[in-house]
Parts: C-alpha cells; structure tokens; sequence
C-alpha cells in the first residue's frame, strides 16, 4: 500500500494532494458545465429543427479559429510546464506569456462576435429574438450562457495565470516546487476541453 | 502499486510529444469541420462528439499527465465519467423513450 | 490498544483551545486554519442557525394550530415555510455532520495533524457565512423573503417579486463551501492516512464522511449551475427554464434534483457513521460486518445518485422513466438496511451501556427505520400518486430528516463534545431533554402521516375541520420538541461554563484513536503520528490482552 509511504509528506507538502485536490474540483467545473449540457441535449432533443436553424447565424469560421487559438494555447501552457522541469525559468515564462496572449485573442474574438450578434439584435431579451420560434430562443439562451460562462472560465484562467508567471519571476515556481503551476495547467486544459465540446455543439450541427 | 515519490517529479514529456499531440488537435478539428460541411444527416453529430471524445483524451492523457498520475487519478476520472453518463441516460429515460 | 500505539507525551503541547498562533483573541478563531478550530466555528454557527430553523418551524406549527388565521397572513406563512427549508436544509443539515465533526475528528480518526488543504477549509467556513448573511439579507430586503419553498420550482420561482435572486445566490454559494468540504475530505483520507491504517482499518465514520464527500463534489455542483441559471433568467430575461420562453419546467425539476435527492444522503451517511461509532462503544463489542456497513456506504452514495426522479413521480414522466426510477428507489432501500441489520446484529449480547449517546443512536435507528421504510412506501408508483404533496411527505422526510439526521447530530454533540472541551455535562439532564425531544418528536410528526395519509396536503395554510385534531396534536408536540431542545441547549452550554473539568483521555470506553490523544486535544493532535497494526472495534481482543495482563 501507498500508506507507508505518505506518512512523513504532511508534515511539509505533498504534491499528488495537492494535484489530488485540483482534479477533484475540475470534476467539480465539469459537473457545472455536465448541467448545462444536460439542457443543452434535451433542448435539442426536442427542437432539433429550430437548433439546426439558429446554429446557421454562428460564423463557423470564428469558432474554428478560436477553437484553433485555444489548443495552441493548451500547447503552450504544456510546454512551460516542461521548461520548468528543465530548470529553464526563462523559456517558460515566455510560454506563460504566449498562453495569456492567446487567451486575450480568444476574448477579443469572442467580444466581436457576440458584438456582431447584438447589432443583428439577437440577445437574451430582444424583440427580434422573442419573435423567433421558441427553440430558436432557447439555442440563443443556452449559446450566451454557455459560451459566457466558459468565457468567465477564460478570464479567471488568464488571472490565474498571470499569477503564476509573477511566481515562476520570482523564483517561488522552479524546478524542484512547480505543482501551483501544473494546478494552473490542469485548469487550463479543462477550459479547453469544455470548448472541445462546445465548439462543435454550437457551430458545427447546421 | 506504482512507486512514488511526491517530491522528486515522475512525469517528463518530451516537448516533441507536446507537439504531436497538438498537430493531432488540428487534425481532429479540420476533420470535424470538413464533416459538418457535408451533409451526413444524423450522424454529423455523431461523428462531432467522437471527435472531441478523442480530442479530450488526448488531452487528458498527454497535457494533463493523467498517463502517468497514481492509479487512483484514473479511476477517479472514471468515477466522474460514469456520473455523468449514467445521469445523461436516465435523464433520457424521461425524454427519448415513450 | 493503547500498547500498540506510540505513547502521547505532553511535553510542551498545550490544549488547541489556549493554543494561538499569529492572531490573537476572536481572530485566533476566526482566522485559524486549524481543523478542531474551524469545527467549533461551524458548531457555534451551525447551532445558531438551527435555532432560528427551530423558531420558524414553531411558527409554522402555531399558526396551523386553529383553522384560518392563527397568528399570520397566508404571505408570510409561505415565506416561513420557504425559510424553514432553506435554513434548515442548506445551514443545518447539509453542512451538519460533516462541516463540525467530520472537521473536528476526521483527521485524528485516521492519524492526521490537520485536514490536506487547511486554508481551504477556513474558505469554506468563510463561504458557509457568505450564505448565512445572504439568506438573512433576503429576509430583511424590500420585496420580502422567497415564498417558492426551499425547491425554487419554475415557473413560480422567475415569476414571484420575492427575493428568490439572494436565496439562490446564497444557496449557490452554500453549495461551494459544501464542495471545498468534499474536496478537501476525499484528499485527506486518500493522502494523510497514518502508517498502518490502512482502509479497512479506519473508523466507519470516516468510511461515512468519504462516501459524502464524493457526492458533495459530483452531485453540488449541479444545483449550483441550476440555481444559477435562474438567477441569470431573472436578471437578464435569457430563455432557459420559462416555459413561455420555450423551457420546460420539468426538466428544471429533474436538475434540481439531480443534487437534491444525493443531497438527502449526504445528510443521513454521516448520522450512519456517527452511529456506527457509537454503538460498538456503547454495546462493548466490535463492530458486526465492518466491511459490510463500510461498502454500504459507498452503496448507497452510487444508487442514492441514481433515484432522483423519484420526486416527479406526478410532475408528468415517461412512464418509462417512472418504471425505472422506481425500481431504483426499492434497490437504495438495500444498503440502508444492511445498515440497519449489522447495528441490531452489533446489540445482541453486547453489554448495553444507556449513556445519552446511546439513547440518540438507538432512537435514530428506530426513527430512521420509520422514516426509511416510509420512503419506501413512496417509491412505489400507484401509492406515491396518493400520497404526492400531502403531509405524509412531511412526516416522511422529517423522520429522515430530523430522527435521522438531527438525531445523529445531538448523538456526536452528546459523545464527543467532552472531548472536544475537556468539560462533562450533566448526564441526568441530557436523559430529561432526549426523552422530552423523543416524545416531542414523534408527537410531532407521527399525525402528520394520518393525516397524510387522509389527504392533508402539504405546505397549505388552511385545512377542513376534519384534520384540525391531528394538527393541534401536532401542535401540542411542537411545544414538547422544543421544551426538550431549550434543555439540551441549556444542559451543554451550562457544561461549557461549568461542567466538570475532565482530562480523562477515554471517556467512554472508545478504541479509536480520538480517545488515546489529550482532552481535549492539543494543537497538532498528535505527537507521534501513531502507527496502526489492527482495526478499530476490536473489543474481544483488548479483553484478551487485559486478561493476558492479568495472568502475568
């Protein structure tokens, strides 16, 4: 058994709890984002019509471009990761840097295309929405709320990030004590995997 | 049981493996994108979750080092998996069957 | 079981109550990240809570006492109610068990010198009180208290100009706090387990708390989106669960309860695990199928998960759907009754000690047998269409609940509170106060299941003379419950002023490890992790090494 091993690691730290501990809330964010998703699907189920339809108003090439700024940035929060195993503090703090800048394109992406939305008059509450069919609304209503929630998940993602580039400057992240930094990764990758799912589900089901 | 040690680190990828795996990404997403541009009917959704199923893997696998996480990462994972599934289903059982 | 375990010296160990680290007075509490601290915090918090939970249900009960108006207007009525639920739900039990025992004892049930991510925990205590000062703001606001009862149906729930948005900001934030809780208990019985104690050796509380745990993480996390969701459809008009809107209410029901109905098992499995505890202490003999209760905890946490729309039965399902969700219902009944069977099997010619905490586990499994076997009943699909919304829900869920839940909690307080402060009640008095709350309780709610039963429903303000005797019955034991609570209160602070100062470490004759440490305990519990080398209720063995002893 592990037991005998892990006796001594509470008294300092313990890395594989700590890890622990941040995969138990990332089920926590997935079982938040699995809810919405569960209304996303019977919605869909019930309208499948009127889904297919409103999906046309998304530009596809947006979302793929974002989706395609998103795994870069996965790759890159990754990479910094693997520089600091190396020792290489440099290399990974500008891997850290490129994952904030890609994130801040994924915003500014996503900030026009909702603006581009709301001059077209489609949002929660708009007289041009209301008058669409109702499973129309719902795909708007699910679309703002899903997509603004991973959005929120993004900016927090790019804070937290940020916070640990200040950390990895000031030598607090090196080589031998990195786990704050995986913790921030592991949460980095579940936003991207939560787009892996909404991208397709949104954009792609014309 | 694997051996483990918490302080000293297990888990170093190549960063070339880092790069295939994002290589894979695109891939995947290309041909998620080429297949919604066809009509294929039903099975466009289909094909559109499998592919981000294998996306998700990969990145879990791979970026998010659970190839080479404690036996017990796995199976929480699976726990959380079957949670969700298992819901989806019997959510299901009140809207799919008569 | 002492001999097998490193010997505990005080050296230079003071108690956790005189010990401060950075902060000094109040703020040593409330800042403190020490485990048994932030026990303490939620018990103060929690038993505050739970007295204006009593008073609204007093309330309650009084204005239904006479037909017609009895003391409020038919408003307020529905707000009392609405709050008793959420109080009593989201502040009281849910946190319950868990937040102020599992925090105090779990880490030295299994060798730990604190919880994995302590500051955490202290965040999760911080957040509890977010909640608490929400719910109280919701009540003091313009537009007045929630009147959707604690379920917050749609469509009424983004109707209403009561102040649904903070009731459901604050349960949302309750829910985040129940979460931290979770997170932080699965890794600290996976990580900070001492050597030796390995799964099947620790303590069925523990086993009880894991088991919640993993349904606190799951399961939370999808009522707080829901409860969510209707705020954000509240304050913004997006299109999510309003019908007129496209949604469908139904399915928001079936969301609620995805949380909801696992939610009633992370009340009742820490109570199992409390009374698993006990009874082998009070009983003086090991535990009967350890491995049995252990599994049946994760049992019922998997099934209890899997049995939601048990509540819908009448909301308008598949009858596909209401097949299998009744099959489910009958199947969680089985883990429970594992339970139930291994603790009788546990009494049987064990030399029974009538000690206050016995007196609450024996009463908790009589009452939670009601309240179980009553669900039962529900789950079957012909009668639950009968029973549907009236007060022998009520009944039902209260002798979960409260005989269940509530019982269990006062069992912990009872047994473990000596230990936590070095103080002893008084134990005459905490006999008056559980026959008076026993009495009280089911005087209480056992007409609600006759009247139920005759067709009463629930939640109503008003009802036909017919059942205007079982509601003053009821009435009458509201008093009782509630004569019998204010000696309980009495008896244990009174203890904490002035009860008699005990440094006994074994109180009542436990071989877990709390009871080898310090009372009450020092700061960091421990001052050689102990190394484990048998199990935790291994009564006849002990014997045996004393007699042995005795030989020589």
């Amino acid at each position: 058994m592990i037991t005998q091993e892990h006796a001594a690691a509470h008294v300092h730290r313990d890395d594989v709890g700590a890890r622990m501990g941040m995969w138990l809330f990332l089920f926590t964010e997935l079982l938040l984002f699995g809810g919405m998703f569960f209304l996303y699907s019977v919605y869909r189920f019930i309208n499948q019509e009127q889904f297919n339809i409103a999906a046309k108003e998304l530009n596809t090439l947006v979302g793929t471009f974002n989706t395609i700024i998103l795994l870069t940035s996965s790759l890159t929060m990754a990479l910094a990761i693997g520089a600091i195993q190396r020792n290489n503090k440099s290399l990974s703090v500008f891997f850290q840097t490129l994952t904030i800048l890609l994130a801040f394109g994924f915003l500014i992406n996503k900030y026009f295309e909702w603006s581009i939305k709301f001059h077209h008059g489609i949002f929660p509450g708009s007289e041009i929405l209301l008058n669409k069919p109702k499973g129309e609304i719902l795909f708007f209503g699910l679309y703002y709320v899903m997509t603004g929630l991973h959005g929120l998940h993004v900016v927090i993602g790019i804070f937290l990030i940020g916070f640990m580039t200040r950390l990895t400057m000031k030598n607090v992240i090196n080589k031998d004590s990195y786990v704050k930094l995986e913790s921030a990764g592991l949460y980095w990758h579940l936003v991207d995997i939560i787009w892996i799912f909404l991208f397709p589900l949104f954009y792609l089901i014309t | 049981m694997e051996k483990h040690n918490s302080l000293a680190e297990h888990k170093q990828h190549g960063y070339g493996i880092y790069i295939l795996v994002w290589l894979a990404l695109l891939a995947l997403t290309a041909v998620t994108v080429t297949v919604a541009g066809i009509n294929f009917g039903g099975i466009t959704v289909t094909t559109a979750l499998l592919v981000a199923s294998v996306k998700s893997y990969l990145v879990l696998k791979i970026f998010m080092h659970l190839g080479a996480e404690q036996k017990a990462f796995k199976v929480f994972v699976l726990v959380a998996l079957f949670f969700i599934i298992i819901s989806f289903i019997l959510l299901f059982s009140d809207y799919s069957f008569i | 079981m002492l001999k097998d375990t490193t010997i505990i010296s005080t050296n230079g160990h003071t108690s956790f109550l005189d010990y401060q680290g950075k902060y000094k007075g109040i703020r040593s509490w409330i800042f403190s990240t020490d485990h048994k601290r932030i026990g303490i915090l939620y018990l103060i918090a929690l038993l505050s809570f739970f007295a204006v939970g009593v008073t609204f249900g007093f309330l309650i009960r009084l204005e239904l006492f006479t037909q017609g108006k009895t003391i409020v207007d038919p408003q307020t009525y529905n707000a009392f109610f609405t709050l008793h639920g959420v109080i009593m739900i989201f502040l009281f039990v849910i946190p319950g068990l868990p937040a102020v025992f599992g925090n105090f004892f779990l880490p030295i049930l299994i060798g730990a010198k604190d919880v994995a991510f302590p500051r955490i925990n202290l965040l999760s205590w911080w957040l509890y009180i977010i909640g608490g000062v929400l719910v109280i703001v919701s009540i003091l606001l313009p537009g007045g208290p929630a009147d959707t009862g604690w379920t917050f149906y749609i469509p009424y729930s983004v109707r209403t100009s009561t102040n649904v948005i903070f009731t459901g900001l604050a349960a949302f934030i309750l829910g985040f706090s129940s979460i931290l809780t979770g997170i932080n208990f699965v890794t600290t019985i996976h990580r900070l387990r001492a050597p030796g104690m390995d799964w099947f050796k620790m303590p069925l509380f523990s086993w009880a708390l894991y088991a919640t745990a993993w349904i606190q993480v799951l399961a939370t996390p999808i009522i707080g989106i829901t409860l969510l969701l209707i705020v954000v459809e509240r304050v913004l008009g997006v299109g999510l669960f309003d019908p007129a809107l496209g949604g469908d209410p139904i399915l928001y029901q079936h969301l609620f309860w995805i949380y909801s109905h696992p939610a009633v098992y992370i009340m009742i499995v820490p109570a199992m695990g409390v009374v698993s505890e006990i009874i082998p202490v009070f009983a003086r003999r090991t535990i009967f199928g350890y491995k049995f209760i252990a599994f049946s905890s994760i049992a019922i946490a998997l099934l209890g998960s899997l049995v939601w729309a048990h509540h819908m039965f009448s909301a308008g399902m598949s009858s596909t759907a209401q097949f299998v969700f009744s099959l489910l219902t009958f199947l969680v009944a089985i883990p429970s009754a594992i339970k139930v069977f291994n603790w009788t099997a546990t009494l049987y010619k064990g030399s029974i000690q009538l000690d206050p905490p016995m007196l609450y586990a024996l009463a908790f499994i009589f009452l939670f047998s009601i309240g179980g076997l009553t669900g039962v009943v529900q789950g079957a699909l012909s009668v639950d269409i009968h029973l549907t919304d009236t007060s022998f829900i009520v009944a039902h869920f209260h002798y979960v609940m409260f005989g269940g839940t509530g019982f269990g909690i006062f069992a912990a307080l009872h047994y473990w509170l000596p230990k936590m402060f070095g103080r002893m009640y008084n134990l005459k008095t905490a006999k008056v106060g559980f026959w008076f709350l026993f009495v009280g309780f089911n005087t209480l709610y056992f007409p609600l299941f006759v009247m139920g039963w005759l067709g009463m429903p629930r939640r109503y303000y008003d009802y036909l003379p017919e059942y205007a005797i079982y509601h003053q019955i009821s009435t009458v034991g509201s008093w009782i419950l509630i004569t019998g609570l204010i000696i309980i209160y009495y008896n244990l602070i009174k203890s904490l002023r002035s009860g008699e100062k005990i440094t006994a470490r074994n109180i009542w004759g436990g071989e877990t490890l709390e009871w080898q440490i310090e009372t009450p305990p020092t700061h960091e519990n421990f001052h050689d992790i102990p190394k484990i080398t048998h199990g935790p209720y291994e009564y006849k063995m002990n014997d045996e090494l004393a007699e042995k002893e005795e030989v020589k």
